[in-house]
């Protein structure tokens, strides 16, 4: 909420300068997001009156003028000489006060008044709209001061223009604090001093005029005022002192009706509502809406109503949306004569929720909904009505008031405990202390019993809606003591020690790996471009977002590589060619029978393209390739002590190039991917060369073996070389494993270390070399130990492979 | 032959020469062979003692052997020598220029909101608090009912909460991990949880996806000070100097009495960095904790604020556009 700070002051006045006061407020937890000055600086800016107004002659637009300035003297003015001035405003005219800028005047942007002439007509000086003095972002005309205004007084003093505008982020539990008359009585709070409200008086009735009220649901209307009020003329003008104030709280003026409604909304806190008193046939109902009533707001947008919506309503239609929004059918117009002014008390349990279910938020709901002062009704009413009758004139009638007073909140009686103040706090804060802060907030405290069995027995306000338990009333003393007050200490807890899993590897430690690698770690956005997953992962269920930022950020992910691609995207286009990241986090993949159907799994994965090595003097250029990527991974995987339980195989996936993916499966479930992207995807992505991906299930690699020695041999090892012809399809790993399968006990290490095709190789065949490491534990190998293995190696691999040694 | 020990005189300067005339270890060994060598020079002196007289032999014998070793010590000395010239001219011959940039240099490095957790995480491991992790998609009863934000509450309000429907969202607070820990275990509780969040927000100074670090301690005990004393310990270590902070009273519904803290920044401006505040007894009576004997308190701090101060970051955007001139900086 915005408001003006000469206005609180007139109802308290704490000897602190607006920075303190600003200070002081937030530190009660009223949180001041701004401070602005109400209008522009300038100087010499002087209550003038026209007393001379006449067409200029050669200017159809201008008039010339004679400003009386009174008694004001200055260096520029001569006391009692009337000033010349050239105006272009249509509304300068004979008798009207203006703010005259004299000579010597410096406005708003450093605007230096200096005597002119105006196609020939001299002119000494300017008479300002409201935008000039910094008042209005802009205006139309020159600003209109009221008649009585006082000549040659300067304007800054005349209309308080060294006042602020503060802006107080209040918290959803202070909606007592939604009207100048809450925020002074906090302030009295925070500088011990009274605050005195204006007085308002009852208006006694000049007519007997009234309007029925039944309340047919007491519970979420449990007092309704109405007052009749004839014969106002509601196109006269609201006082500028109102205009002024009102516009210091950052509301507009529209007509004098709505503006004294929302200057006793910003005044007390309370909305009111004025109809149209003609339009009302019979009886005023508050109830709720029938299913599918319609009514129209004074939007002019036509609602359908819920039977939860509270209305008010005639014997024959609803009227409005109780303290959310006026109906326009019965609305207040240019054309009305009478109205008929509402001051109700609205449960906020009836208005909680109302207006957002129609797209609404108002002023009033928004009180409403944090409740406001069950007892203030009648004095609205009365502020209002006096308010009115000084600006619109006309005739009021008696209050009428229907009211079921046992829905009516009541002030509430809480229990304060010493011993749950000091523990909660940690903090003793003396008896005295305690009473006077309660006491000062406006509660009534009785206690019994002494020292740590000290109970305060408290009576809070019903307007305090936020105070009804215990803790409530700690944190009242504990804010107004001030947080900063309470000492900083130590938490004491059991010297406990945690379990930590050796074989629970770190994802910390798998991105370490990844970052010695040379991979940068990213975080893109978890919700993506449907366009572009789609075209990784079509005709894939996704999770929508009804309603998102925008639709390039529409749906959840399905896997990291939509937002890491589209950053390498990003950096290919500022001159980064060598893209090597990584990333962690969930994708969600809907699945009915996960919880809240949706799959929320941790991924890790990687994305490269460009060179394989930044350009360097001593190696040659190679673009990356499938197996730096791959090597990457099995890095990776080498982690978890636990290489051999994965296995890649060939795979094709919608994403990657179909010769250039491998699926890895552990114990038969797939666990990840790594790939070339697809060249089509590379171009509809717009990226520039080979782009390599990974991506695997986390929760697969986050385990690792623990390990357990094995006793080093003592005897020599012994390396054979194999050069094994096979057809090209037959997958390398498959020679190894059935080397592995028959190699035997001897076997302990096994390098592939060459593949070899052309030159000596038939067509259609490919020679692998394989280095095979044969060792014993408890003897130096013979010749013949040896040649059984390579023998037997040989042999099953022609057997099953058809595989021939290399000549 | 002739036994005399002019010869010998004659054949030590014969190989004092040659010796010195050597120019390489092959030719030097050369020399050793002529004079040295079964054939050599000395050899064949050696033979002649037997035919000296019985009493001149020994005499002789030793002539010859100091003669011999004359030489001997000239080849070892020479020899050193040349194998010393040979290493120099192979070491000079193998000189390079060491201020060329050394292969494969590079590493990768940890994204700034992950080292700023991975700080956090080891701050308050140090006082024993355990890493929880909690879902993103998350129903309306952890994000809000249980941390008693029922349905048309004003709060609910100021999170810009994205829907999938009424029951569903994507977290917009890390809270909702204090209930799902607390629903499985029981006091005393020391956990942080870090993570990201969610809010329907997009300008200068919101990224609608954001990280925050929820904390939780929950015993008997547990107090108001000791809030203050953890939040204002792990500032002062997270900043490592003494930055000024101030607890200022604000308002959640699972929090009471509740705290936003604010730090001083280098403009002299104060920046909010977390919010915080005790356990609100209708939080801990949802998951089954009694409050009259247990309390606690919670905090959530805004990861990318405190990184954005500690390391000089001025635009939130930068942390999600992955560009590697920003990323690179942090190794």
């Amino acid at each position: 909420m915005k408001f003006s700070e000469s206005w609180l002051r007139e109802w308290v006045n704490p000897a602190i300068s607006s920075d303190d006061l600003a200070h002081q407020i937030t530190m009660a937890g009223l949180e001041v997001d701004g401070v602005d000055p109400v209008a522009g600086q300038f100087n010499n800016v002087i209550v003038g009156e026209v007393v001379e107004c006449g067409q200029h002659p050669d200017a159809d637009k201008l008039q010339v003028t004679k400003i009386s300035l009174g008694d004001y003297s200055s260096d520029t003015v001569v006391q009692g000489e009337l000033v010349d001035i050239v105006c272009g405003a249509k509304n300068c005219r004979l008798g009207l006060k203006v703010a005259v800028a004299t000579v010597g005047a410096v406005l708003p942007g450093d605007f230096k008044i200096k005597k002119a002439k105006l196609r020939g007509v001299p002119s000494h000086g300017m008479l300002c709209s409201e935008s000039e003095l910094g008042l209005a972002e802009s205006s139309d005309g020159i600003l209109e001061l009221p008649s009585d205004a006082p000549i040659g007084s300067c304007v800054r003093d005349y209309l308080d223009l060294n006042d602020v505008t503060i802006d107080v982020d209040l918290t959803a539990n202070r909606g007592d604090c939604l009207g100048i008359k809450g925020l002074a009585r906090e302030v009295g709070v925070l500088n011990s001093l009274a605050f005195t409200q204006p007085t308002i008086n009852a208006v006694t009735p000049s007519i007997d005029d009234t309007r029925a009220i039944n309340i047919e649901a007491n519970e979420a209307c449990p007092r309704y005022l109405g007052r009749v009020i004839k014969g106002i003329n509601v196109n006269a003008q609201t006082p500028l002192w109102m205009v002024e104030k009102l516009r210091r709280c950052g509301t507009r003026a529209i007509d004098p009706v709505v503006d004294v409604t929302n200057y006793v909304l910003l005044e007390l806190g309370h909305p009111m509502h004025a109809f149209d008193l003609a339009k009302i046939e019979g009886d005023i109902k508050v109830r709720f809406a029938n299913k599918d009533e319609k009514l129209v707001l004074l939007d002019e947008n036509e609602v359908t109503l819920n039977e939860e919506t509270l209305l008010i309503a005639d014997d024959v239609k609803a009227l409005a949306m109780a303290g959310i929004f006026g109906g326009l059918h019965s609305g207040v117009t240019t054309e009305s004569t009478d109205i008929f002014l509402e001051s109700a008390f609205f449960a906020p349990l009836a208005i909680l929720g109302k207006a957002r279910q129609y797209g609404l938020h108002t002023d009033a709901s928004h009180r409403y909904e944090r409740g406001i002062d069950p007892e203030l009704q009648r004095e609205a009413m009365e502020r209002a009505t006096e308010l009115l009758l000084e600006i619109v004139g006309g005739e009021a009638g008696p209050i009428v008031e229907a009211k079921s007073e046992q829905e009516l909140p009541q002030s509430k009686s809480v229990e304060l405990r010493r011993v749950k103040l000091d523990g909660r706090i940690g903090h003793h804060i003396e008896d005295e202390k305690v009473d006077e802060i309660l006491t000062r907030l406006g509660f009534e405290v009785a206690s019994t019993g002494a020292d740590i069995d000290k109970v305060w027995q408290v009576v809070v306000p019903a307007y305090r809606f936020d105070i009804s338990i215990e803790v409530d009333l700690i944190e009242e003393v504990a804010r107004i003591f001030g947080y900063n007050n309470i000492p900083n200490v130590a938490p004491t807890a059991m010297l406990k020690m945690r379990e930590q899993k050796e074989a629970s590897l770190s994802i910390n430690k798998l991105k370490q790996a990844l970052v010695n690698r040379d991979y940068q770690e990213a975080i893109t956005y978890s919700f993506v471009d449907p366009n572009v997953q789609s075209l990784l992962h079509p005709q894939q269920e996704v999770m929508t977002l009804p309603h998102p930022i925008s639709s390039e950020m529409s749906v959840m992910r399905l896997s990291l590589w939509t937002g890491l691609l589209q950053s390498v995207a990003y950096n290919q286009n500022r001159q980064q060619g060598r893209v090597r990241l990584f990333e962690t986090g969930l994708r969600f993949v809907p699945d009915e029978s996960a919880e809240n159907g949706v799959r929320q799994e941790n991924m890790i994965a990687g994305v490269i393209s460009g060179q394989r090595v930044d350009e360097h003097w001593s190696m040659e250029k190679a673009a990356t390739d499938f197996f730096d990527m791959k090597g990457d991974v099995e890095a990776l995987l080498s982690l978890t002590a636990n290489a051999d339980a994965y296995e890649f195989s060939k795979a094709e996936i919608d994403a990657l190039h179909p010769g250039q993916t491998a699926q890895i499966t552990r114990a038969g479930h797939v666990v990840g991917y790594v790939g070339s992207l697809h060249p089509e995807l590379e171009r509809k992505l717009g990226l520039n060369g080979r782009t390599l991906v990974f991506e695997l299930l986390l929760s697969e690699v986050l385990t690792q073996n623990i390990p357990q020695a094995r006793e080093i041999s003592r005897f020599p090892a012994n390396r054979r070389d194999l050069a094994v012809v096979v057809k090209e399809e037959v997958d390398a790993k498959k020679v190894l494993q059935l080397i592995e399968k028959v190699g035997g006990n001897y076997l302990i290490d096994l390098n592939l270390f060459d593949v070899y095709q052309g030159n000596g190789i038939e067509d259609g065949y490919k020679s692998l070399a394989i280095a095979l490491i044969l060792q014993d534990t408890s003897k130096t190998l013979e010749e013949k130990d040896i040649s059984d293995v390579i023998d037997r190696v040989v042999d099953t691999l022609k057997l099953e492979l058809n595989a021939s040694l290399r000549d | 032959m002739n036994l005399d020990t002019t010869t010998l005189d004659e054949i030590v300067s014969q190989a004092e020469l040659a010796i010195s005339e050597a120019s390489d270890p092959a030719a030097l060994d050369q020399v050793r062979v002529n004079f040295l060598g079964k054939k050599g020079l000395f050899t064949e002196q050696m033979k002649g003692l037997s035919k000296l007289p019985k009493e001149e032999k020994p005499k002789m014998g030793q002539v010859i052997n100091i003669a011999k070793q004359k030489v001997q010590k000239l080849l070892t000395e020479r020899g050193e020598l040349l194998r010393n010239e040979e290493i120099k001219q192979k070491l000079a011959a193998e000189s390079i220029d060491v201020t060329l940039p050394g292969r494969g240099t590079q590493l990768g490095g940890l994204h700034p909101v992950s080292r700023t957790i991975e700080r956090i995480e080891s701050f308050f491991g140090d006082l024993g608090f355990s890493v929880k992790a909690g879902p993103e998609v998350e129903d309306d009863y952890h994000n809000f009912d249980a941390l008693n934000i029922p349905e048309h509450h004003p709060a609910r309000q100021d999170h810009d909460t994205f829907y999938f429907n009424p029951k569903l969202v994507l977290r917009t607070q890390t809270s909702g991990v204090q209930i799902r820990t607390m629903e499985v275990e029981k006091p005393p509780l020391r956990i942080i949880s870090p993570g990201k969040v969610y809010r329907n927000d997009y300008d200068q100074t919101h990224t609608p996806m954001f990280h925050q670090v929820e904390g939780l301690m929950v015993d008997k005990d547990v107090s108001f000070t000791h809030l203050k004393g953890v939040l204002h310990d792990f500032l002062h270590h997270f900043f490592e100097e003494e930055v000024e902070i101030r607890f200022r009273p604000s308002y959640f519904p699972f929090t009471e009495p509740s705290a936003e803290v604010d730090i001083m920044g280098k403009n002299g401006k104060w920046l909010e960095v977390l919010g915080c505040g005790m356990v609100h007894p209708n939080v801990l009576r949802s998951v089954g904790i009694d409050p009259e004997i247990y309390t606690g308190f919670a905090f959530g701090m805004g990861v990318e604020r405190l990184t954005m101060l500690r390391y000089g970051v001025n635009d939130l955007r930068a942390f999600f556009e992955n560009d590697l001139r920003f990323l690179k900086q942090f190794k």
